[in-house]
């Protein structure tokens, strides 16, 4: 497979930029005359910067609105406000021609490999399937021969392009799906929660082939999961979320080694490690309680509730997500330090 | 914690030398119309009282299996035991009869299940559901199970029990149902807790209180426990022993400190080594190739051969039996102190 034209693009220059991103769900009551009374903040103002070549990990649990923003870039959802520009064009003002051009510069991979493959349709005609709609990408008489060469660049063999999804393992299914990602030469690949279906010895082969495709083709990854070790593995820089906000934000070393947020640290602190000797040295950090419903968050910081430094301020102002004293990294909260050093 | 209600069992009921529980030589098969999936294939171990046993495998290695089997759940047909005994005070669950066994199931050993929401009945209360239990086997009346209800309720640590008693599953998070699946298991003070993935489906800060949870009240209560996970990090904290399955069988068999140490077998080997660590930041991760076996067709000798760097002819001609190493570790390997010796350096 050719890489795509661009390559020769600048490596950590801005491919994609987020401002400012929110999404509220209306709740509405009554059955004839329909009336909105309240609303689920799902996203709440989410902003960041996706460099090329970079992979941007989103974590945090379920609930945080990680799975709406990814559908939000996909244009799968229609914001309430916000923008956010794909190599400089806005991508929720684009439409026709316009937006099929940006949708064909970032690609999704599903979370379920087993609902998000047409049980009847063949692995070539869902792999090919991006080239009825975009039919200038592969002219209709090598588009059997380039869903072979996706085939094979995602580690399936060639030779198995008339199969059915329900004739495939779990691990070879997401191979399909980043298959069909692929299949335009996007830039920009949201990957939502690629290995949380899969087998921990199956988990790690397709987690290594993502890293070898962004190598081979310069892709850009905003990488969403709930597994922070798995994040940590493949992230450059990692955006920890909570009730529809970034709270912390930063590369892999500032969020894993300097976090300053209290609930960076107590999720870190919260990762079963496997091996029982670090795990008796370690020092958990135990929250209490569920996270708040993001239909009715807490006023202020919406981690106070749960918070163990939190005092009146907290209530009344909402900390910004910027850099802190403490670490020169962003950070939402009044009382950002570092963590005693744990081992 | 405030227990006081629940009295820990005696140990004394175990038979003098004997397990409380054991499983000696267990085969299970599926009976389907495409052929027999032969699904656990020799399964041993045993549990003593107080102790938590983890079992670990990933998808169709047979660990649910062998906990539905233990509990007499499983589902025949298409399941048939075919082999093997259960036994749990000296007594063979697999040679009883169905009214024998439904008074062990429950009241000396009791499940919880993966997925709180579809194991509690949508449309009843679940003080009503914890109490359902008490009434049925305890026989007592609605105030006092109303009442047992509470206490368990508050034994979980869920806020506010007495209040939220009239609460229906929909109303709790995925944690506090988990927790209330706790209770009903513990209604009938049993000796021995079954849990099947208990927070596989819970947020990581959840997933920490309810281990944190189950390791208090099995030592409060003086339980002991299984554990069956997929997940090596949640082993690594609660667990005594670990039972590695695969493919239907135990490949390996040591204390938690040194199977994580010095993995013995080289499935164990593999996992551990694929896993991304938090606390080491590696290149490319390591990886078990190819898939695990259809288990219509598991390969010849040891199942592991087809996917295992260490293999051998022999690998493929005979079926490796349980190779002792020690400190009352085994592991199901031709060249199980070889691997130990590797993985050690």
């Amino acid at each position: 497979m050719t890489a795509p034209a661009s390559s020769t693009k600048v490596r950590g220059e801005t491919i994609l930029s987020v401002d400012n991103l929110v999404k509220h769900f209306p709740i509405s009551q009554g059955v004839l005359f329909q009336r909105q009374i309240g609303a689920v903040k799902a996203v709440d103002g989410v902003s960041f910067e996706l460099r090329r070549g970079e992979t941007l990990g989103v974590v945090g649990e379920s609930g945080c609105g990680k799975s709406t923003l990814a559908r939000l870039l996909m244009r799968l959802e229609t914001p309430t406000s916000g923008r956010a520009t794909l190599e400089g064009k806005d991508l929720f003002k684009a439409s026709g021609a316009e937006l099929r051009r940006l949708r064909r510069n970032m690609q999704m991979v599903m979370q379920d490999p087993y609902t998000s493959l047409n049980p009847r349709m063949t692995v070539g005609d869902i792999i090919g399937e991006p080239f009825e709609i975009h039919r200038d990408a592969a002219p209709k008489g090598s588009r059997d021969r380039r869903v072979q060469e996706l085939l094979d660049v995602v580690g399936l063999n060639p030779e198995h392009i008339n199969r059915y999804p329900h004739q495939f393992s779990g691990g070879q299914r997401q191979r399909i799906g980043i298959a069909r990602a692929l299949a335009l030469r996007p830039e920009v690949i949201v990957c939502d929660e690629p290995v949380s279906a899969l087998d921990v010895s199956i988990q790690a082969q397709v987690i290594n082939l993502l890293e070898q495709l962004q190598d081979e083709f310069g892709l850009s990854y905003i990488f969403i999961a709930h597994d922070l070790s798995v994040v940590r593995h493949i992230a450059d820089r990692v955006a920890v979320m909570y009730l529809g906000r970034i709270v912390e934000i930063g590369t892999e070393d500032e969020i894993y080694e300097r976090a300053t947020h209290p609930y960076t640290q107590a999720l870190l602190s919260a990762v079963p490690v496997p091996d029982p000797e670090v795990r008796d040295q370690r020092n958990m950090i135990r929250l209490v309680g569920d996270v708040p419903s993001p239909a009715d968050p807490p006023s202020g910081c919406h981690f106070r509730t749960r918070c163990w430094k939190a005092q009146d301020i907290c209530a009344v102002e909402d900390p910004q997500t910027v850099p802190r004293a403490a670490d020169p990294h962003p950070s939402a909260c009044h009382f950002a330090e570092l963590r005693p050093a744990t081992p | 914690m405030t227990h006081s209600t629940v009295q820990p069992t005696p140990a004394s009921a175990t038979p003098e030398g004997g397990h409380l529980l054991e499983l000696r030589d267990l085969h299970v098969e599926f009976r389907t119309n495409e052929g027999v999936a032969r699904v656990i294939n020799g399964v041993s171990y045993h549990l003593d009282a107080g102790e938590t046993l983890a079992v670990l495998g990933e998808s169709g290695s047979g660990k649910s299996v062998t906990a539905q089997a233990i509990m007499g759940i499983l589902d025949t047909p298409p399941a048939v035991v075919r082999s093997g005994q259960i036994l749990y005070q000296g007594q063979d669950l697999l040679t009883r009869s169905e009214e024998q066994r439904r008074q062990v199931r429950g009241k000396e050993i009791a499940m919880i299940f993966q997925d709180a929401l579809s194991a509690l009945n949508p449309v009843f209360p679940v003080g009503w559901q914890i109490g359902e239990t008490l009434r049925q086997r305890a026989g007592m009346s609605r105030a006092d199970a109303r009442r047992r209800a509470i206490e368990l309720m508050d034994l979980v640590k869920i806020p506010g029990a007495a209040k939220r008693i009239g609460d229906y599953p929909h109303q709790f998070s995925g944690g506090m149902r988990q927790r209330v699946m706790i209770a009903m298991a513990l209604a009938l003070d049993p000796k021995v807790l079954i849990a099947d993935e208990p927070t596989t489906a819970l947020d990581v800060t959840v997933q920490a209180q309810i281990m944190d949870l189950l390791a208090d009240l099995r030592r409060d209560l003086n339980m002991a426990m299984i554990l069956i996970t997929h997940d090596l990090g949640v082993v690594a904290g609660v667990a005594d022993r670990i039972a590695v399955m695969y493919a239907g069988r135990i490949v390996e068999h040591a204390d938690v400190r040194s199977l994580y140490k010095a993995p013995a077998h080289p499935y164990t080997k593999g996992l551990l080594e694929s896993i991304p660590r938090m606390d080491v930041r590696g290149q490319e991760l390591s990886t078990i190739k190819g898939l695990p076996p259809n288990l219509m067709r598991i390969p010849s000798g040891c199942p592991f051969h087809p996917r295992c760097p260490y293999v051998q002819q022999v690998c493929v001609d005979v079926v490796p039996h349980d190779l002792v190493l020690g400190d009352g570790r085994t592991s199901e390997c031709h060249f199980a102190q070889e691997v130990r010796d590797d993985s050690a350096r």
